[in-house]
Formats: structure tokens, sequence, C-alpha cells
């Protein structure tokens, strides 16, 4: 092995390039202060961003429910859930930052529409239910998006995410839990019940976003290591999971299509309405509007904790300087 | 169906074309309060790991953030914060000279030496 000299030319574009390929390719992790092509570093931006604002936006259909949980108990844990929402969305935009975003414009990109989340917080929460139901349909399939992602290329990502699998369990299986109590009431709470899933089915498998045919970021984000599986990998692999727990819930999916696939082992779903997709994602969804404009208030509304508390810290800081002269 | 849709992320679908920017604006003033970078000891025994970072009005602030952020489920038992700013790091460009003098020093390793089998407890 040879000492390194001194006179070592300058590192051109193509050798940094080189390296960071050798990185991807040897399936370790690009970590922040890495050379990283300019293409990988907005698509990583873009992605964490939009995935920290629909934990974000996340908070608000549940957080509805937060003064009318039916008991102490159900109110704790919907309080814990939503915490652990926010908590969520920090992570992320914490990895966000590494790559040089500024956190407080991505709100302002988020508040302006600028930056997108997930469509799926564009539907109301009718009934207590609809708080089971996003437990366990829209936090599973939260979960089927995100364990891949778990081994991100991007580091502080796939470290993020870690964090947040380890707690979308208990999403999960809170919200599972009281889709079973709510099975074994009355008829009316398990008519709720059934009426939520009709309604969360659908927009829970387009969480998984259009069909592999019609996706074409997706090739240069599975090269790049930041994807690990394709959008209808996903998405079947979803509907494996989630076909037996609603038989053991005792509900019934809302897809008269839906069959046992005895060849390839897998439950085969119906066609999906991707106008309906497209009509929720740019901006026509029931609840778009109410959701950035209750982001917005937080915003605003707030800007004056934000500000007294500046203030204070330099005032305390003064004081000490003054004490320590 | 329009192309210009991803299902990156973990919730879910989002658009991408080209109208979506991605570029972090510079800001001239900074409005956010300074950024914390946070390390938790896990248990006793353990050392503080860097676990992610916050932003806080002063390093007071910044600790109780800290706890509701990072440890929610008994995690740590231990916080550090210290401002991103206040940190000096090795620089990624000069990666290869600044680790090289430990790269070829392997008579650092114990695997270096070659004892006989028959020497007991080394």
């Amino acid at each position: 092995m040879s000492a390194p000299t001194l006179d070592r030319p300058a590192v051109d574009e193509t050798a940094l390039q080189a390296q960071f390929d050798a990185t991807i390719a040897a399936d370790h992790r690009v970590e922040p202060r890495d050379w990283m092509p300019e293409g990988y570093r907005k698509t990583l931006v873009r992605q964490i961003a939009q995935h920290a604002h629909s934990e974000i936006i996340g908070m608000q259909p549940e957080g509805d429910w937060l003064l009318a949980a039916p008991s102490l108990r159900r109110k704790a844990v919907l309080l814990a859930k939503v915490q652990d929402e926010a908590g969520h969305g920090l992570y992320l935009y914490s990895a966000a930052e590494t790559l040089g975003a500024d956190r407080a414009d991505l709100t302002d990109r988020l508040i302006e529409g600028r930056q997108k989340y997930s469509s799926i917080f564009n539907y109301p929460t009718l009934t207590y239910a609809d708080v089971g139901v996003i437990g366990w349909l829209v936090d599973g399939a939260a979960i089927c998006n995100q364990v891949p992602l778990c081994r991100s290329s991007y580091g502080p990502y796939a470290r993020a995410m870690i964090r947040v699998c380890k707690e979308e369990s208990f999403h999960q299986r809170q919200g599972y839990e009281l889709l079973m109590t709510m099975m074994r009431g009355t008829p009316e709470q398990r008519a709720m019940v059934q009426d939520a899933v009709d309604r969360w089915w659908w927009p829970s498998l387009m969480m998984f976003g259009p069909p592999d045919d019609d996706s074409p970021n997706s090739a240069q984000s599975m090269a790049w290591g930041i994807k690990r599986h394709s959008n209808d990998e996903l998405r079947q692999r979803y509907v494996d999971m989630s076909v037996p727990q609603a038989q053991v819930l005792g509900v019934t999916l809302p897809d008269p299509d839906l069959r046992w696939d005895e060849e390839s082992g897998h439950w085969r779903s119906g066609p999906i309405d991707w106008a309906e997709f497209k009509r929720v994602i740019s901006g026509e969804g029931p609840c778009n509007a109410e959701r950035i404009a209750r982001r917005r208030a937080a915003r605003d509304d707030n800007a004056w904790v934000t500000e007294a508390a500046t203030a204070y810290a330099a005032k305390h800081a003064e004081g000490h300087a003054g004490a320590v002269a | 169906m329009s192309t210009d849709v991803t299902a990156e992320g973990g919730h879910g679908a989002v658009p991408t074309g080209p109208e979506v920017p991605v570029e972090p604006r510079p800001r001239a003033v900074r409005r956010d309060w300074p950024l914390y970078e946070v390390f938790v000891r896990g248990k006793r025994g353990l050392n503080h790991v860097h676990v992610g970072s916050l932003h806080a009005p002063d390093d007071e602030m910044a600790v109780h953030a800290a706890r509701d952020l990072y440890t929610r489920r008994n995690e740590g038992v231990s916080i550090w914060v210290v401002k991103a700013a206040d940190i000096t790091a090795s620089s990624p460009d000069e990666k290869d000279p600044m680790f090289a003098p430990s790269g070829d020093k392997v008579y650092r390793h114990p695997t270096f030496y070659e004892i006989p089998e028959n020497v007991p407890h080394m």
C-alpha cells in the first residue's frame, strides 16, 4: 500500500460520481457530507419533505376525535398516537435538514401548495370507527411502505425510518384492537366499522401510488437504493396481509372482484379508480383546503410563541454574559 | 392517469412533476430557532449516541424538546444537546489522508502477531 501523495490532483466530478456509485453498489449508506449527484439530493429532499408533511398533516384527521374519544383509555391512546405522528414528522424534517433543506422553508412550501402530502389525509374521519380503521388500514399500508425504507441508501433517512417503524406497530395494533372491541359491540357499532372499512379500503390501496407501468420515477429511485420495491409489489403484499386480518375481524372488504388466486398464492383485487386518486391528489379531495388552512393557522397563530421564546433566550443570554463579566 | 405521480415516502402517492419544486430556498433572515443535535444514553453503561436534531430557542428548551421527541418510550436515561453550529467535524474531502495513518499500521491489531496454538490464555 502506497502512502498518500501530497500533490494529488483535485478530485473531478467523474471520480466523485464513481465513488458514489461504488457506495450504492456495495449497498453502503450515503451520509450527509458525502458528495452526491444533484438528482439524488433533490429526489431525497422531495421525498423526505413530503413524507414529513404527511406525518404532520396526518395528525389532523385523528386529532379531530381527541375530544370525543369514548373513554379516558381511548383518549390517552389516541393522544399518544397523534403525538407520535408529530414526532415522525420531526424525525423526517431532521433528516431533510441534513441535505441542506430549511425546516421552516419546507413548512412554507407545504402551506403554499408547492410541496405535497399524501392524498389519504384528504378524507374525513366521520365516526370513531375511522380512528380504528386508520390505525389498521392506513398505518398498515404505511408500514408496508416504510419497512423497506429502513434500508434506504441515505443514512439519516433510513435511521429516521427505523424509529418510525418501531412506533407504527403500536399504531396499527391499537387500531385493530379498537375495531375488535367495536365488532363485539352492538349491531350499530359493527355497522360503523363496516362503513369505515368501505370508505378507507380503496384510498389505502391508492397509498402505494400508480401501477408500475405508469410510475416512471421508480426505476431511478430503485437504482439509487432510495426505494427498494415497486408500487405494485408493495400493494400486493399489503392486500395479502389485509385480507386475513379482515376475515378475523369479520368485515367485508368492498371489492366484489377480490379473489384468491391459487396458482400464484396471492389475493387479487379489482381495478382501482385512478381517476379518483388523481382528483384527490390534485386538490379536489373532501378535506384538502381544510387541512392546509389548519396548518397555516398553526404556523401563523403560534408565531408569537416562537418570537417570545427567542426574545427570552436572547435576554437570558445577555444576562448570563453580564454575570460572567 | 398522469405519469408525474409516485408513491415514494411512507404515506403514499404524491406528484413529482417538474412543476413541483424541490430545491431548498436560501433564507436571508433565519426565522427558525437554532439547530441542536441530540445524543441519548440508552441505559447506564452505554455511550450517548446521536439520534437526530431539533430546533429550540435555548439549551434548556432543547433538552425538554429532546425528551419529548426522542424518549417517548424509555429510550434514554440521559440526554446531551449541542448546537449544530458548535460541532467541528473532519472534512469528507480529506477523508483518505485523514484516516490513512491508521490504515497502514496493521501491527496495531492483535491478529498481526502469530502465536503458537499451544500457548494458553492469549
